[in-house]
């Protein structure tokens, strides 16, 4: 009971739970939230949603395929970051998927991770996959496993497993840094089909240059839910995709009213231009 | 140079070397080298997380007079029972290694996940949402008291475009035809201008890093000297 007490003594009740200087990020993020709820509850009830084609992840299954003809294994590298990056989340929710392809294709599947947490996660999502499609035989722990926390020691070990296991396809879905053009290159070394996929913007080069697809960005979050053609998902990324309408809208109207107050100086147009660009200040 | 700096020197020129003849192909040094790396900072990294992470951010804020003549910063706080929580967290996640209860360390995962994605929403949806478009507000046009300024609208055209044109592509409910598909083109065209930027500079850098690594094996190849 005291332990109790003492917590909630610490309850910081003197905080301010409302920022009120930040309410247009408010309303912001309730527009968005609500549009992607909407998307949701619509690919729920049954609507058929449709995503455009990503030419990255048509050739996640050919690589799979092909590394299964071959007797050899399929790589996959969820990055180099912790959980707390999201897109080692992204990266993880892939691997789902591709867990699925290797599980029902029977190819060998080898996840090595830098960090603890990836492991236990990475773990659960590829176990869930082989039980997804009544494969749980197939499944081993040890697909998923810890290499070290150390940047470059990572990057070590993942080039001689590169070298020595020589597998067939490599996916590198996650958050990256200075190790992506060492593995992409030891990658295309060894003759495998290389799909990546980061959001890191100054990685994204590297893997443009030398793997055969690269999913950039936003395409990374966005793979699941192609991969997995979830509805829930799908509907998630159609209402993300009204979030980026919003963003071209308000770029277009902002622009045109910047210009036209820098051509006429029109103090009406300017107060008007003002109003809407606190709409997406940091602190309204 | 003392004699332990000698001997620091020469390890790291040996692995350096041992690191390198993998260019070659892999061979056993390659191998030693790698092993070696991988071993010692795995045990290295779990000794820092005791030691950074472990004792100042738990074991010293639930227990502080536990830490006395360890942690002088902690040993005269009060308790802070709020750290059992993460605790406990921390705990379900060890629970995988008991198969019967490994099911309890989906809990921590969850809050984990849950905390990550909360937090980062409300992060990128300020630095990479709004202050994106904030910045992008700008006029096509630019005036000046001397006049029209033809560079800076030029400039400022090519980021408004640009933005447009690359938000397009990465506009995943319409398919690339048409319109939309010049446009996103137009995007893919922007973004592979940037990258190209980037892997200049990068690789500028990495060469820096280069020369740094081949300047410490010109040091090694000093101490020959010393040592005859």
């Amino acid at each position: 009971m005291s332990l109790f007490l003492s917590v909630l003594t610490l309850s910081p009740l003197n905080y301010e739970y409302f920022a009120f200087d930040k309410i247009n990020l408010f309303v912001i993020l309730i527009l968005l939230v609500t549009a992607i709820l909407f998307f949701v509850l619509k690919a729920r009830r049954g609507k058929t949603l449709s995503i455009r084609k990503i030419a990255g992840l048509e050739a996640v299954e050919e690589a799979v395929g092909r590394a299964t003809e071959m007797g050899k294994s399929v790589l996959f590298v969820p990055g180099s970051r912790d959980l707390d990056d999201l897109q080692t989340l992204a990266g993880l929710s892939i691997l789902g998927s591709v867990a699925r392809m290797t599980a029902q294709y029977e190819a060998r599947l080898d996840v090595p991770v830098n960090r603890s947490l990836v492991m236990a996660a990475g773990q659960e999502t590829v176990k869930e996959a082989y039980l997804a499609v009544g494969r749980p035989d197939l499944y081993r722990p040890e697909m998923v496993h810890y290499i070290t926390d150390e940047q470059f020691g990572y990057v070590a070990a993942l080039e001689g497993i590169m070298v020595r296991e020589r597998p067939a396809a490599c996916f590198y879905m996650g958050a990256f840094l200075a190790e992506s053009l060492i593995l992409a290159e030891t990658g295309n070394s060894i003759g495998a089909i290389q799909v990546a996929g980061t959001a890191m913007p100054v990685q994204l080069p590297f893997f443009v240059a030398a793997c055969d697809y690269t999913l950039i960005g936003e395409e990374l979050f966005a793979a699941a839910a192609y991969l997995s053609q979830d509805r829930r998902m799908m509907g998630s990324l159609k209402g993300q995709d009204v979030g980026k309408a919003v963003a071209m809208f308000a770029i277009v109207i902002g622009s045109l009213l910047a210009t036209i107050v820098a051509l006429t100086g029109s103090s009406f147009v300017g107060s008007l231009f003002r109003a809407f660009i606190r709409l997406f200040a940091l602190n309204y | 140079m003392t004699m332990w700096d000698m001997i620091v020197l020469w390890i790291g020129g040996a692995m350096t070397l041992m690191i390198f003849s993998f260019l070659y192909k892999d061979n056993p040094f390659y191998k030693f080298a790698e092993h070696l790396f991988v071993g010692v900072s795995a045990a290295f990294w779990m000794v820092k997380a005791i030691q950074t992470t472990m004792i100042p951010n738990m074991w010293a804020a639930i227990w502080p007079k536990s830490v006395t003549g360890i942690l002088h910063a902690a040993q005269h706080t009060e308790p802070n029972y709020v750290r059992l929580i993460p605790l406990g967290l921390g705990l379900l996640l060890l629970s995988r290694l008991m198969p019967r209860i490994a099911w309890l360390s989906r809990w921590a995962m969850a809050v984990l996940i849950g905390f990550t994605s909360g937090t980062y929403l409300v992060r990128y949806l300020q630095s990479d949402f709004i202050a994106q478009i904030r910045s992008t507000l700008i006029p096509l046009v630019v005036v000046t008291p001397q006049g029209l300024d033809v560079i800076q609208s030029l400039l400022n055209c090519v980021l408004v475009f640009g933005v447009l044109c690359a938000l397009m592509y990465f506009f995943f409910s319409l398919e690339h035809r048409g319109v939309v598909g010049g446009i996103s083109r137009a995007g893919i065209w922007v973004l592979m201008v940037a990258f190209g930027a980037s892997f200049g500079y990068t690789v500028m850098a990495r060469i820096s890093l280069l020369i740094g690594r081949i300047d410490y094996l010109g040091e090694w190849l000093q101490s020959f000297g010393k040592i005859l």
